[in-house]
């Protein structure tokens, strides 16, 4: 999809790109809200938010369950593929081996299920750290499948959005994921099930374009940016610069296309609360 | 059934050279819902660059459209068609595509974005895009190949006049005998005609 490259309006000479990623190797890093210096385990310590303003840095799989689901209770589906690599790209196959070992992850989403101050759901997380959140046919087929175990298990599925949007190494394939998971979600939507959507920086592409948009509640993470088309592609529509704040969550909330914007600290009580609501 | 035919959403290709902004996703949405409330085949006709990527797009949640636009078709109960006749890219062809039947003209292209804009993306280069157009398996046969769509409709090597009539011909036939081939399911049948069709989009290999 049209996407990545997301840049902050506010922030410019952004030259470590690699902060942009959770946080990078070493010790110390240069938060991107206020410029200053700051020692990573600080920020580690406080839900990787920097301790001196407040901005949010990214969030690893590993980080975020143990940031809303209960101690322990993760369960990830035991549901194994690989892509077929369906257009046939020589170095696709390694660059996807070698990001696996990279990141210890296996790909840019982990379904499973897990307990939410004691509530039971199905949940999905996508990483920023592998080819940015994209959605190939092994994101689109894992959220599918723990769709249907949703609808299987009678529980309620959250997915944890951030990604540019359909991958663009599996060509038309990864298009045809964003139909695949819409269908999906008519399944769940008919057998009554609660689905929270909850969009984290950045969210744009064909994720926006899909299920992102399609969570009976929509929650977004403070400042986040969420789009369909990214940044660089408008303004080269458009031959303008961009307003400030414009695709952040609090433009989304504006224009009533999510209903909350959350903060970390609050994340799981929001979902518990919502959960129980809807019980 | 002649009449039938007609009804349905079209994409208006004119305006704002092809690019729908997030009213004309939501326009079809209505129409494919009173298609569905007076029982009427829809049937929808592709040629779109994508959706318009601008300030006002975004401001009217041109993600969400596209989104409830898949949803409901995904969803609606009577049969629906899609034909590619152009240049079908990204989501915002998608968005009314999701059909029981996807067919192609021979010479029209589906892809998940420009060559341009792939190449740019892949290779920051967006002068690349013959070498992307090759790499992406856009053509109807590669579409066919990977089962995304069922059918090439041939276009004829005569000059355009006839060529055209032939091509509308042709179209016509295909939408009146697929049209008559789904009415022979039911309601629910319809439903998960199309729904298994895009739930095995896309192969992959456990491991």
């Amino acid at each position: 999809m049209i996407v990545d490259k997301i840049k902050k309006r506010e922030v410019t000479n952004v030259k470590n790109k690699k902060s942009k990623v959770d946080i990078p190797i070493g010790k110390w890093v240069k938060c991107e809200g206020c410029k200053e210096i700051i020692y990573k385990e600080k920020i580690r310590d406080n839900l990787n938010i920097c301790p001196n303003c407040g901005h949010y840095f990214r969030m690893h799989i590993g980080k975020r369950i143990e940031l809303v689901i209960d101690n322990g209770t993760y369960e990830r589906f035991e549901f194994n593929i690989e892509t077929t690599n369906p257009l046939d790209l020589e170095d696709y196959p390694r660059k996807l081996k070698t990001l696996r070992e990279k990141t210890g992850l296996e790909e840019a989403v982990s379904c499973g299920t897990g307990s939410i101050n004691g509530e039971k759901v199905v949940i999905c997380i996508m990483d920023s750290g592998f080819l940015m959140g994209s959605m190939g046919i092994v994101v689109g087929e894992k959220i599918t499948y723990a769709i249907e175990q949703a609808i299987k298990l009678k529980l309620p599925l959250i997915i944890f959005c951030v990604s540019g949007g359909a991958r663009m190494q599996e060509g038309i394939i990864s298009l045809m994921q964003m139909a695949k998971v819409s269908a999906a979600l008519t399944k769940l939507d008919e057998a009554g099930l609660l689905y929270i959507s909850v969009l984290t920086d950045p969210t744009y592409g064909g994720v926006t374009a899909s299920f992102a948009s399609l969570g009976d509640i929509i929650l977004a993470e403070p400042k986040a940016m969420i789009g369909f088309a990214g940044p660089r592609v408008i303004e080269q529509t458009i031959k303008q610069e961009l307003p400030v704040g414009f695709q952040t969550a609090e433009f989304l909330l504006e224009h009533g296309f999510i209903d909350k914007i959350v903060e970390r600290k609050d994340m799981k009580d929001m979902l518990y609360k919502l959960i129980q609501y809807h019980k | 059934m002649q009449n039938k035919k007609e009804d349905g959403t079209k994409e208006n290709i004119e305006r704002n050279f092809g690019m729908p902004n997030p009213e004309s996703y939501r326009k079809g949405i209505r129409f494919m819902k009173q298609a569905e409330k007076f029982k009427r085949p829809v049937i929808t006709f592709i040629d779109t660059k994508g959706a318009y990527p601008g300030i006002g797009a975004e401001e009217r949640g041109q993600g969400e459209a596209i989104a409830k636009s898949m949803f409901e078709m995904a969803r609606l109960k009577v049969p629906i068609i899609a034909i590619v006749v152009g240049e079908g890219s990204s989501g915002g062809a998608l968005a009314i595509g999701v059909a029981n039947k996807v067919f192609m003209l021979e010479n029209a292209i589906y892809s998940i974005l420009s060559p341009e804009g792939y190449s740019t993306i892949l290779w920051k280069d967006s002068s690349k895009y013959k070498e992307a157009a090759e790499k992406m398996k856009l053509t109807a046969k590669d579409l066919y190949d990977l089962k995304v769509i069922d059918k090439i409709i041939k276009e004829p090597n005569v000059d355009e006049e006839e060529g055209f009539k032939k091509v509308a011909e042709s179209i016509k036939k295909e939408i009146i005998n697929t049209i008559n081939e789904l009415n022979k399911l039911d309601t629910e049948q319809i439903v998960e005609n199309r729904y298994e069709k895009f739930r095995n989009m896309g192969e992959y290999k456990e491991v």
